[in-house]
């Protein structure tokens, strides 16, 4: 460390000095830890409850969910790519474990299995689709999202007649699965959900897996620039599909958790939530070009999101300012990380 | 004499009624740089994807090391010793230059995380092996200029234990000085005995640095020389398209009259 950081003896006439502000720019979750920081201050100012542990229970649960599925999606962003059905995937997953459990009388334990492995299926078919056809992921999984739609709907009501499945607290390990997915546990006398948990930890996980591991590189790599990263050999098809089938992981998991927590769920559950995880993903510091990002910066994104939306509820103030708040958070957020893009990217001649 | 590196004795290439490349013969010996020049179409690109595993031919022989081959993918050809660095896939501009460096062969440690503190000291050790001084090897790929990413990417191939380097128009977007550099990293790269295959329509890149040349026109051989069988006029003018630009000339000229 000490060795490398220091200058050569002969400096290179075309390199200019390297400034602090410059190193501490290209950390992509700055952005966000900023925007994080303003809106608590804010909250905690503006609103008694905010900064409570009640209030910090509730905003930190609301950040849970959509967080665990922003870090996937940002992971599978920095790898150049989209899945517009992980919203969907969500109400997918809780369906399969619900009707299996419910309908069937399948152990829930085991209906959380098939439920993960379909969830790794459509996972992998998506990044099948995506890298034998060469279209954009955008458009494949676009499809995806529909299709799922249209199971989610379909086979509900084939199967139970109504659009919701529910009855989910009847059935056998629903105690010890619920135990692991929707359970709380106390801090200082008040109680905190347990998807807190599973969401520092995915977050943990891929923030180590990204900058610490050969696979972590190898998904800036495919992000950045495919065909170089195939000339090295770099397996591109790999990384791009496990990308995907970690997104889908992702959604069973929030759908375990949802089903679990709230016994029921609704066929048409999920929808337009892929648009959340991918606006928290780019507060976070994502490109939507691929290569560059942060697992943590996605996090931090959805921490700011669940921060202004249970905010502006202890404000009193009509739910309607959360989407210009919303807006305005992506379009600054766009800008910020255009700007470091074309400083990282930049070319000197 | 030694055993070749590359033989090629008249490799042809068709793709479906189109003739890409054909009866090309070409030799790369280790320690020596193999220029093949020619213009837009003229089957350069052909045959180094041959040369790189990325085509297969279809007609003669190709051999590494005086064995018949025939390679069905870059990594094939890579684990062969045969590294291919291309004008704009060279590297990945957002990521740092010691993470490109290692891209494909990171290093690790017992626990099977990448080894950074390696990772930046090698490719350091290795860049400075190279001449190449870099203050920063965190630095973005793309902060780079265009000629110092080649060099990075050549130091790479050279790192890892390349036999043959392949360039595909190594200076074709470079300025003047940055072209001086990277063919200053092409003849260390020739030094350090490596048998180079340097791609490029510019002949006054080619003849300070190679040692035989190979000119193709519209798939075919035009000729091939050694470097004192041919100077760097003659060179020009074959390049030019040599007594057709005459005859255009005359033609031009008959035109005014």
């Amino acid at each position: 460390m000490t060795v490398t950081a220091k200058a050569p003896p002969v400096s290179d006439e075309r390199l200019s000095k390297p400034r602090v502000l410059d190193r501490l720019v290209v950390r992509p979750e700055i952005g966000a830890a900023l925007g994080a920081l303003l809106v608590f201050v804010f909250f905690s100012a503006a609103t008694e409850q905010f900064l409570s542990l009640a209030g910090a229970a509730t905003w930190l649960d609301d950040a849970s969910t959509l967080g665990i599925m922003a870090v996937a999606v940002a992971l599978l962003m920095i790898g150049g790519e989209f899945d517009l059905s992980a919203g969907v995937m969500t109400a997918s997953t809780a369906l399969v474990t619900a009707i299996l459990s419910t309908q069937l009388g399948v152990n829930v334990w085991l209906a959380l299995l098939i439920s993960l492995a379909f969830a790794l299926g459509v996972g992998a078919l998506n990044g099948w689709l995506v890298m034998r056809t060469g279209l954009p992921s955008f458009i494949v999984t676009l499809g995806s999202f529909l299709a799922l739609q249209g199971l989610n709907l379909g086979v509900t009501r084939l199967v139970t007649g109504s659009v919701q499945v529910s009855g989910m607290r009847d059935t056998a390990g629903y105690e010890s699965a619920g135990y692991l997915f929707a359970s709380t546990f106390p801090v200082f006398g008040q109680e905190f959900y347990v998807s807190i948990v599973w969401w520092v930890l995915f977050t943990a996980v891929a923030a180590i897996l990204l900058v610490g591991t050969k696979f972590g590189n190898w998904i800036f790599a495919v992000g950045g620039a495919a065909m170089s990263s195939r000339a090295v050999g770099v397996p591109v098809l790999r990384t791009k599909v496990v990308l995907f089938m970690t997104t889908a992981f992702a959604a069973w998991l929030v759908g375990s958790i949802n089903i679990l927590r709230f016994t029921s769920v609704q066929a048409n559950q999920g929808i337009g939530l892929e648009f959340q995880y991918i606006i928290a993903a780019v507060i976070g510091g994502c490109l939507l070009t691929g290569g560059f990002g942060s697992a943590l910066g996605a996090a931090i994104g959805a921490l700011i999101f669940g921060m202004a939306r249970q905010g502006i509820v202890y404000a009193n103030w009509n739910s309607d300012w959360f989407q210009l708040f919303l807006g305005v958070m992506l379009l600054s957020a766009v800008l910020v990380n255009n700007v470091l893009r074309r400083r990282a990217e930049r070319v000197r001649r | 004499m030694t055993t070749p590196l590359i033989e090629t004795k008249d490799i042809g290439k068709t793709y479906g009624s189109v003739i890409a490349l054909s009866d090309v013969s070409t030799v790369v010996h280790a320690g020596e740089v193999t220029c093949v020049l020619g213009d837009n179409g003229a089957g350069k690109s052909t045959l180094i994807k041959i040369l790189a595993g990325v085509h297969q031919h279809d007609e003669g022989s190709f051999q590494v090391e005086g064995e018949e081959i025939r390679f069905s993918s870059p990594r094939e050809a890579l684990d062969h010793g045969i590294a291919t660095v291309y004008q704009d896939l060279a590297v990945v501009p957002l990521m740092s230059v010691w993470r490109n460096f290692f891209l494909g062969s990171e290093p690790t440690t017992a626990l099977g995380f990448i080894d950074r503190k390696q990772g930046r000291a090698v490719t350091k050790k290795a860049l400075s092996d190279m001449g190449i001084d870099l203050r920063d090897v965190e630095q973005p790929v793309g902060t780079l200029s265009g000629g110092e990413r080649q060099c990075v990417a050549i130091a790479r191939a050279v790192h890892f234990g390349a036999k043959v380097l392949i360039l595909d128009e190594p200076t074709a977007a470079l300025g003047v000085k940055q072209a001086g550099v990277v063919l200053k990293y092409v003849a260390q790269a020739r030094d350090r005995g490596l048998g180079v295959v340097l791609i490029t329509h510019n002949p006054h890149h080619a003849y300070p640095v190679a040692n035989r040349f190979l000119l193709l026109k519209r798939g075919r051989a035009l000729g091939s020389y050694e470097k004192d069988e041919i100077d760097i006029e003659e060179l020009t003018r074959q390049m030019a398209g040599g007594a057709e630009l005459e005859a255009l000339a005359h033609e031009l000229r008959a035109a005014e009259a």
